[in-house]
């Protein structure tokens, strides 16, 4: 176990460079000349020239390629071109509230879906499961950020619970302290994921219920439901794992759409303003710092996927 | 009586498996509901498109961007079926005439994306070894960007236009593509006649054109058909976000940006362009569903 | 050898029927098979591949998959109907005073339990045992059924282990709670030869040691004449002919049977080569309406294709499907048996295949 850690931990390294040389590219791919379009149209020569200077734009590819990587892995993201802080600090505590919306989406989804699948495979065939299985789909097919909007009209025009409306006010301070402010988004994040979970966990018990293993089980007296909850879940249930990460890495993605919507001040957000405002080195801190957290909860998915399936630990 | 199977020697005649499911692929299909329904709702959607405006443009006088400002946020009516928008325009006529902007997003993207994505995949799988290992970890690296992050940044880069967003979503979804056909390819690769054809000398060319493709097409329209819902809803989601198709295009994610602001005094405008994504989205998730159960019984449910 | 008499019956099936619903109609997997377990004896039940034994097996315990459902017959175990008892009651009986082993020792293991949590869970279940009881008792089962060193395997996971100790351990865990009767479909299939004689040998003793009545299904006849008393020959969802293992492998009657023996290598006699039986089993959806056998039968006449035979009991109790051990059937047949030809003569319940 602890060689397979290892060698999945040198498996990354390559994986998070590509991701460095592709972030570190985004700014080098831009049509036109960088430092023009960071100054902005009309700028002086003289500002152009400045900027270029303070980005080490005049230096070689690789030069400002590995000037990037050292700094990145000190923590370093260079500096807003608008603010002119640290695109670390401009991160901050947006951190937080983007980790915590997906964590809190994922752990929706995983709840809501797991129990909507569960439920779907045992009743197949029945109108429970039809009904399931058609939400799930809309789920599937529904934009959230649509969804999103709908929840926030209805809660408004249903006038219910309308302190979870504050945040509608623009208020830029993240969460706040009121946990009715993570209701809505991370209800419309979880719902979206609930359907991919509920679809995954109900083929996965369906295949694993035609399994020899379950005869040998009904052939020992086992009653239906310990088969279900104790023979065949468990078997069922290490695939769906490796959704997880995916699902948690969509939620960080998503987030442009999500904390847009909401209002929500978060890595998400930022990231969309940094762009409106062309203000690339902050693209480049809050893409890089959102791959670098989804390729690590993989790497932690991966690994817990392994301990759960130790058949594998043999190939 | 415990038989011993031999195996037979590898000969050319070793039919090549693609002949005879052409035909059961399509009884397949055929017998399929929820893959007929999909089919039906992705052609009635190709027809709203295309010949839409037409009928709109030849028999009525409603045009998609005619702005009657005395007539504005107005909700359904007779006149107009889907209420108007903020400058009074027929949201119904938008929308039929978006709905070529979503498909081209949703066709082109995946057509791009499906294209490099399956040359990727069939050499990472035919050729395998440090071909397979560098693509793979290319692939890796794309995927690194979680959702619709790795488009956003693309266009974030290239521009906000429905252009960039459909090389954009392209690119997104090459990945996706590269490693279903890799592992097919994979999968066709270890199957007897390929080895025959290759014994009798044809070359990797002909062998991956007239061999493993063809037999490798299934899971590649599975993915397309599914594919394509993403694409959609990830463009309408950076059109949504401003950085797709400008206004006045008639984009349905775009409109929905619009129709936002005026949420709770006119809920139809951001309403009628969620739910035509939805149908849309919908009708290639139900068919895509509906063809991997076709092609591949194992995973039906039993 | 007689089936009738002294000895206690403590199985009996009559007439049992179980359909499958597919997408291209009902499928008779069996239609009408009946037979009888002596206590303490082994049965064979023996047939091609579809030709329905390993559903009966798994009709008499009633672990169908959803789509199957029986129709008609008796089960009968200690004199009660097991068809007529409810799931809960049937629970109680499954790998309690009934169990079963299966073909695929790779696949018929729990993947996510250990060796020792499989085994107990019966032993809790039927047997009230504690957990630490049931885990001392695993032990023992394990070490039972000949696995070395047993107190380190019974925490191995399944994949850890051979196919041959798989199929062990799927031993141990069936005589867990001691059973009245084991149930082996094809235990010894899917192992190499070598295996093979292991698992035999081992199920064999096993039965001598607890006095376990067996249902032994497989296709091998080599197996039968190895482990069994009784044999039932099914064909294309029916039994054909059930006869005692001396009488079936020296004196068989059907002509399907003696096609098997014909196609089973002999080391007693000098054979020029090994002849298979011609053509296939019927597909379930084109089931000839006269004996099921007919269309590839040597002896088949007009009778045997229009008309469907019963089963006939002789008087030693053995039984067979086939008209030319009835007064009906007419005329002579010459049947092929190790090269020779012999002539079948009417003559009713009486007639033989000349030796």
């Amino acid at each position: 176990m602890t060689k397979y850690i290892i060698r999945r931990l040198i498996q990354t390294i390559p994986v998070l460079i590509g991701v460095t040389i592709l972030v570190f590219s985004l700014m080098h791919l831009v049509p036109g000349d960088p430092a023009q379009i960071v100054a902005g149209e009309g700028a002086s020569e003289q500002t152009v020239e400045n900027i270029r200077e303070r980005l080490g734009l005049n230096e070689s590819i690789p030069v400002q390629y590995g000037r990037f990587l050292g700094n990145a892995v000190q923590g370093d993201l260079g500096s807003s071109v608008r603010s002119g802080r640290p695109v670390m600090d401009e991160i901050g505590s947006r951190f937080w509230v983007t980790v915590e919306l997906a964590f809190y989406s994922t752990i929706v989804a995983v709840f809501l879906g797991l129990i909507a699948g569960i439920v779907s495979a045992v009743r197949h065939y029945t109108l429970a499961d039809t009904s399931i299985m058609i939400v799930a789909l809309f789920g599937l097919s529904m934009p959230n950020f649509w969804f999103g909007l709908l929840l926030i009209q209805w809660f408004a025009i249903g006038n219910w619970m309308p302190e979870s409306l504050e945040f509608l006010k623009m208020r830029p301070s993240g969460w706040g302290d009121s946990w009715r402010q993570i209701i809505l988004p991370v209800l419309t994040l979880g719902t979206g994921g609930a359907a991919i979970i509920a679809r995954m966990t109900r083929s996965s018990m369906l295949e694993v219920i035609g399994q020899d293993y379950i005869r040998t089980a009904r052939a020992k007296g086992v009653s239906e439901r310990i088969v279900t909850y104790r023979h065949a879940l468990k078997n069922a249930l290490i695939p769906v794992v490796t959704v997880v990460g995916l699902e948690f890495g969509g939620f960080l993605g998503g987030a442009v759409l999500t904390e847009t919507i909401f209002a929500i001040n978060g890595m998400g957000r930022l990231t969309i303003d940094a762009i409106r405002t062309r203000d690339f080195p902050v693209v480049q801190g809050t893409v890089l710092v959102i791959s670098v957290i989804f390729v690590l909860v993989n790497l932690l998915v991966d690994i817990s996927y392994r301990l759960l399936n130790k058949r594998i630990d043999l190939n | 009586m415990s038989e011993e199977t031999v195996n037979p020697p590898v000969t050319a005649q070793k039919i090549n498996p693609r002949i005879e499911s052409y035909k059961q692929f399509w009884r397949r299909l055929l017998k399929n509901k929820a893959a007929v329904i999909g089919g039906l709702l992705i052609v009635f959607v190709v027809l709203m498109a295309f010949i839409g405006p037409w009928i709109i443009t030849t028999f009525t006088d409603y045009r998609p961007n005619q702005t009657d400002l005395t007539n504005k946020l107005q909700g359904p009516s007779a006149s107009n079926w889907f209420g108007t928008d903020s400058f009074g325009r027929d949201i119904f006529t938008r929308l039929i005439f978006g709905a070529k902007l979503t498909l081209y997003v949703g066709f082109l993207s995946v057509f791009i994306g499906g294209i490099i994505g399956v040359i990727f995949g069939i050499i990472s799988g035919y050729y395998g070894g440090r071909v397979d290992a560098v693509i793979m970890r290319l692939m890796d690296v794309l995927l690194a960007f979680p959702g619709i992050l790795l488009a956003l940044a693309i266009v974030a880069v290239l521009g906000g236009s429905l252009t960039n967003v459909i090389i954009a979503v392209g690119i997104f979804s090459v990945p996706a593509f590269a490693r279903v056909v890799r592992g097919s390819t994979l999968s066709v690769r270890k199957l007897e006649y390929v080895d025959a054809v290759r014994a009798l000398g044809a070359s990797d060319f002909r062998i991956i054109f007239k061999h493993i493709l063809p037999n490798i097409m299934s899971p590649i329209i599975v993915q397309a058909s599914l594919r394509i819902a993403t694409a959609i809803l990830t463009g309408a989601g950076l059109s949504f976000l401003g950085l797709g198709a400008q206004p006045p295009a008639p984009e349905w994610g775009a409109m929905l940006n619009e129709g936002r602001q005026y949420m709770f005094e006119a809920g139809h405008v951001a309403l009628f362009p969620g739910l035509m994504i939805v149908l849309v989205v919908l009708a290639f998730n139900i068919f895509g569903d509906g063809v991997r159960d076709a092609l591949d019984p194992k995973m039906k449910n039993r | 050898m007689s089936i009738q008499g002294t000895e206690d019956i403590i199985l009996e099936v009559k007439n049992l029927q179980t359909i499958f619903k597919t997408d291209t109609g009902d499928v008779r997997a069996v239609d009408g098979v009946s037979f009888k377990l002596p206590k303490g004896k082994t049965i064979g039940i023996v047939g091609e591949s579809g030709s329905g034994k390993s559903i009966t097996s798994l009709s008499i315990l009633q672990l169908l998959a959803s789509n199957g459902k029986i129709t008609n017959g008796e089960v009968f175990y200690k004199g009660d109907d097991l068809l007529k008892l409810t799931e809960n009651q049937m629970r109680k009986l499954r790998g309690n005073e009934i169990s079963m082993i299966f073909q695929e020792p790779m696949t018929s293991l729990n993947p996510v339990y250990t060796v020792g949590q499989q085994i107990s869970e019966a032993l809790m279940l039927h047997q009230n045992m504690s957990k630490k009881d049931a885990f001392i008792r695993s032990v023992e089962l394990l070490q039972l059924v000949g696995i070395p060193s047993p107190d380190k395997r019974v925490k191995n996971y399944p994949f850890e282990l051979s196919g041959g100790m798989r199929q062990r351990v799927m031993i141990a865990m069936s005589l867990a709670c001691d059973p009245e009767i084991l149930v082996a479909d094809e235990p010894t299939t899917a192992l190499d030869v070598t295996i093979q004689a292991q698992i035999l040998e081992l199920i064999k003793e096993l039965q001598d040691r607890l006095g376990m009545s067996v249902i032994f299904i497989t296709h091998d006849l080599g197996v039968v004449a190895e482990t069994c008393d009784y044999v039932a020959v099914m064909y294309a969802g029916q039994v054909v002919e059930y006869s005692d293992i001396r009488t079936l492998f020296h004196q068989p009657k059907l002509p399907y049977t003696i096609g098997l023996l014909k196609s089973l290598p002999r080391h007693d006699i000098e054979q020029d080569k090994l002849e298979p039986i011609k053509g296939n089993v019927p597909s379930p959806h084109e089931m000839p309406v006269g004996c099921r056998f007919s269309p590839r039968c040597p002896a088949a006449t007009d009778l045997c294709r229009t008309k469907m035979p019963q089963l006939e009991t002789d008087e030693n109790g053995n039984q067979v499907r086939c008209w030319i051990y009835t007064d009906e059937w007419t005329g002579e047949a010459e049947v092929d048996i190790y090269g020779e030809t012999r002539i079948a003569k009417s003559g009713g319940a009486k007639t033989v295949l000349p030796d």
